[in-house]
């Protein structure tokens, strides 16, 4: 993975030469963290500082200097500005995990209190918002249909997509969608949302359903099919291809028998990564899915939930229990996309491309 | 990344009777239907990708024609109101304060995190927190908004009276009303924590693949590990760098329900950033959009319209940046 | 300047691998050191032992003496940038920075180490160059891209690299085996004037090379694959090429085997 250039500390003293200076000790930078943790604790206790936050980006700055002061007092300037580079790497690093983890932590610590067979087998039905119990059963179903339904059509577009320009593609129809694939790729959830609203619903007079959701998110998920299948098939040797050929097999049935199957892992990863990208989505099935608190298993008629939408509702609604509820939807969520991308990496692991290198 | 300059493995030749005198009829009947459809579906992003602009510009025009006041300049948000009047300034002002202060604390901090996992971390650690990024990236922007609601915002109350008090002098960190920190500072905070690891996952594969010739190269002249980098892994990883950023950019620019749900909206347009209020056009959208008739519909489609071509431009930018790089360096890693 | 190197009882490790075991030799000064032996012998891992490289490489880890003029480069308290620093080394496939002009890339070194003025980094630079041959080549051009030249221009280039910080010894792996001949023989000359001034060793697969340039020539051997490398043995390379005291040696030079 990494190719960590690290160099061996040297560790007792010795005699000194052209080549050796004074070198810090390997627990050096460790203890300059503690000692910086305590006194950034320290001003910001002295100080009245009332956020952690503060404390700890005190503690950070004066990590910082403090590793940069002192190692180019003892090892010279050069040492110092490698050294500072290092603690500012770390600081980086411990900065990102502690929201991050904050993140995870909160919603699994909240969550799991109310996640339960009970919560994930109800509706809303018959509850206000400010009621207890409840569950989201009606979501689950809501976001497990359109998403289906989105995978239906995003996939074998963006999958004979990626077969075109990877297999057929060398002229200016080729370099066009190349280009707009990028350029779909950055299309705000938002955006797709607003279109299938302005043709399916506005111009073509249908009413909100489970199914104009999906149409939504299945073009937010062609490009990354697209991407991923194109990155995949780019792997499969040209050998392979050619050894077919050869036989005389034509090149459509050299496509479907040796070449998709050779790289049918990794588009199967890149596939689900896509499904459970667009699984979080809530803006497009905020507009053209609404939302409701009964179980409608039909996506082509009518309001339907969704997962996301769901912890935005009850969010929304502002009270214990909604927050509560929230809270748990946000970890059924998270467990849906989490599992969704744990089988994906598994499954790319399984049957990474032998590609000989 | 670029398609266009792939090695020629990419494109396998067609076996040579098809491309040399062999007239196209003579194809077989299933590759002419395999190329079909394969084009077709081709065809097919390229009608959605020409659709999106058509409607929503359609739509968007029928909206701005009756708009009485500057589309553009105007401070209001009153589609339904008498006489009409509806703009985008407050919007676009919101969503590039907000956008760019995720930039100015995620992109330092991703090259950071992907510098300690490819050159810095222990290399047991490297390879699980990779995985961690990886899976982090993927996590919900609902759930970072419901997160940042109810825990970041409590949090930074207390940095965003330590801000006022003591950096007031800089105008932007000047508090002028009182309430919670649901503000595009905040917003920003939020939506740099969300693109960090879509960021920092570009960058850490882009810094993985330095040429490790190179890094040698600068390590037998004797670098310091930091020396190495900045010889022998920024100078690559710079275009790199640009994309992951604007892809982190877009992300930050069109996040709906993150925003929607930390700031409390309102149509003031103010610099002073620590102040709650404003808003941006996702987030206006998705908080206008059930209590809007067809016209007011009509109206918000022309500020997502707006989004939209922001958006194209900034990937349009990043494309352009990374191929005049290339260009440039004419290194032949 | 040019300094003698005294190594005993080193061994090398990937790992938890054995790559080249209890390895002593001395090489002089001013003079070609040459490493044969077959591939795999661990000719390259004890090469980069000697300017504390092989640590670099992930689970790169050493044991014993590498005595620099009576200063070990693995006693406590040394610095391995400083000993890296003092024994330049020169790669199998010319490395030279790519976004860097040529003149930068032979001021690369020294402008690590700080405080030159401009026009003594131009005399150094100017220096370098012709000490590797190259500058006729390229005075008109020292702006452009170090990758634009060829690949032996490439190599000299970084040889010119390397001899700027004026180190003590220079370390070669396979410096020719990605040129050709006539690149080749330029570097070969150029080796037989750079003796003059640094202590060179010089890993080589080719056997002619290793009887043109060196003045001494040390024959590596691997027992089996998966064995660690050995030093079988060092001499006068004119013995060894003629009446090496070992009979792997001879096998291996005559081409019975490797």
């Amino acid at each position: 993975m990494s190719h960590t250039l690290q160099d061996k500390r040297p560790s007792a003293a010795a005699p000194q030469g052209a080549l050796s200076g004074a070198r810090m000790p390997r627990w050096a930078p460790l203890a300059i963290a503690v000692g910086s943790a305590a006194l950034g604790s320290l001003i910001g206790l002295g100080a009245g500082l009332d956020s952690k936050i503060q404390w700890a980006l005190l503690a950070a700055l004066v990590f910082v200097a403090a590793t940069y002061l002192i190692t180019a007092k003892v090892e010279g300037s050069r040492q110092g500005k490698n050294q500072v580079a290092t603690s500012l790497v770390w600081v980086c690093f411990l900065l990102a995990v502690i929201p991050l983890l904050s993140l995870a932590w909160t919603t699994i610590s909240k969550g799991a209190g109310v996640v339960d067979g009970y919560f994930l087998s109800h509706s809303m039905s018959g509850l206000l918002d400010t009621d207890e119990g409840g569950g989201v059963y009606h979501a689950l179903l809501g976001t497990i249909e359109q998403v289906a339904i989105a995978a239906v059509i995003a996939t074998p577009i963006g999958l004979l997509t990626a077969v075109y320009l990877v297999e057929y593609g060398t002229g200016k129809l080729s370099r066009a969608v190349t280009f707009f694939v990028d350029v779909m790729t950055g299309i705000p959830s938002i955006v797709a949302g607003l279109f299938i609203l302005s043709t399916w619903n506005l111009m073509l007079g249908f009413g909100v359903s489970g199914f104009a959701g999906a149409l939504a998110l299945s073009i937010l998920m062609m490009p990354v099919v697209v991407r991923s299948t194109e990155e995949m098939l780019k792997l499969v040797p040209n050998e392979l291809r050619e050894a077919s050929l050869a036989l005389g097999v034509p090149q459509w049935r050299t496509i479907l028998k040796v070449v998709l199957p050779t790289a049918i892992g990794g588009i199967t990863t890149g596939v689900m990564l896509a499904i459970a990208r667009i699984t979080g989505e809530t803006a497009p099935v905020l507009l053209l899915v609404f939302g409701t608190k009964l179980i409608n298993p039909n996506p082509f008629e009518g309001a339907q939930s969704s997962l996301p939408l769901y912890v935005f509702e009850q969010y929304s609604v502002g009270t214990d229990a909604s927050h509560a509820r929230a809270w748990g939807a946000a970890l059924v969520l998270i467990a849906f996309v989490m599992i969704l991308n744990l089988v994906a990496r598994g499954i790319a692991r399984w049957k990474a491309p032998k590609t000989g290198r | 990344m670029d398609t266009t300059t792939a090695p020629p493995t990419d494109a396998p030749p067609p076996p040579p009777v098809f491309d040399k005198g062999a007239p196209k009829a003579k194809k077989q009947l299933g590759d002419r239907i395999f190329l079909g459809l394969s084009r077709g579906s081709g065809i097919t992003l390229l009608v959605i990708m020409a659709a999106i602009a058509a409607f929503l510009t359609y739509r968007a025009m029928l909206a701005i024609s009756k708009d009485e006041t500057n589309f553009l300049t105007t401070f209001e948000w009153n589609p339904q109101g008498e006489p009409v009047s509806f703009g985008i300034a407050v919007l676009a002002f919101g969503t590039v304060v907000s956008s760019i202060i995720a930039m100015v604390i995620a992109v330092p901090i991703a090259i950071g995190i992907a510098l300690f996992i490819s050159h810095f971390a222990p290399r047991r650690l490297a390879a699980p927190i990779a995985y961690l990024v990886d899976l982090l990236a993927a996590v919900p922007s609902i759930i970072y908004g419901l997160w940042g609601a109810v825990f970041l915002v409590p949090y930074l109350d207390g940095l965003n009276k330590w801000l006022d008090e003591y950096f007031a002098w800089t105008y932007i960190f000047d508090k002028t009303n009182e309430g919670v920190a649901r503000n595009l500072f905040t917003v920003g905070i939020l939506l740099a924590i969300m693109i960090l690891p879509i960021i920092t996952n570009v960058i850490r594969e882009v810094f993985l693949q330095s040429p490790k010739m190179i890094e040698e190269a600068a390590l037998a002249l004797g670098a310091t590990r930091w020396e190495v980098i900045r010889m022998a892994v920024i100078p690559f990883g710079r275009s790199g760098i640009i994309s992951a950023s604007m892809l982190g950019l877009g992300r930050a620019l069109g996040e709906t329900m993150a925003v929607a749900v930390v700031l409390s909206p309102s149509f003031l347009l103010s610099f002073h950033i620590l102040d709650a209020g404003g808003g941006t056009f996702a987030q206006n959208i998705a908080a206008k959009f059930n209590e809007a008739n067809g016209f007011g519909r009509d109206a918000l489609i022309a500020s997502g319209l707006v989004l939209f071509i922001i958006t194209l431009l900034v990937n349009g930018a990043a494309r352009a940046i990374i191929a005049r790089r290339k260009e440039y360096s004419g290194a032949n890693a | 300047m040019a300094k003698r190197i005294d190594v005993s009882g080193l061994t090398a490790f990937y790992g938890t691998h054995r790559a080249i075991d209890d390895i002593s030799m001395t090489v002089e000064p001013r003079s070609v050191t040459a490493f044969i032996g077959p591939s795999g012998c661990g000719k390259s891992t004890f090469l980069r032992t000697l300017n504390r490289m092989h640590e670099v490489t992930p689970g790169g880890r050493v044991e014993g003496k590498v005595l620099l003029d009576d200063e070990n480069l693995y006693g406590a308290n040394v610095d391995p940038v400083a000993v890296r620093r003092t024994v330049g080394m020169v790669f199998q496939r010319p490395n030279p920075f790519p976004t860097m002009s040529i003149f930068d890339n032979v001021a690369a070194g020294l402008k690590l180490n700080g405080k030159y003025r401009k026009n003594e980094l131009a005399n150094v630079v100017e220096k370098s160059l012709k000490g590797a041959n190259l500058w006729n080549e390229v005075k008109d051009r020292l702006n452009k891209p170090g990758s634009g030249l060829s690949g032996g221009q490439q190599q000299r280039l970084c040889i010119a690299r390397a001899i700027a910080v004026e180190p003590d010894v220079l370390l070669m792996d396979e410096p020719c085996s990605a040129l050709d001949p006539i690149s080749t023989l330029a570097i070969e000359d150029l080796i037989g004037e750079l003796k003059e001034r640094f202590t060179i060793v010089i890993v080589t697969h080719n056997m002619q090379q290793a009887a043109r340039v060196s003045d001494r020539t040390a024959f590596f051997n691997l027992s089996a694959v998966g064995q660690p490398g050995k030093l079988i043995e060092i001499d006068e390379t004119e013995r060894i090429f003629a009446n090496p005291s070992v009979q792997a040696t001879e096998d291996y030079i005559s081409g019975r085997f490797g």
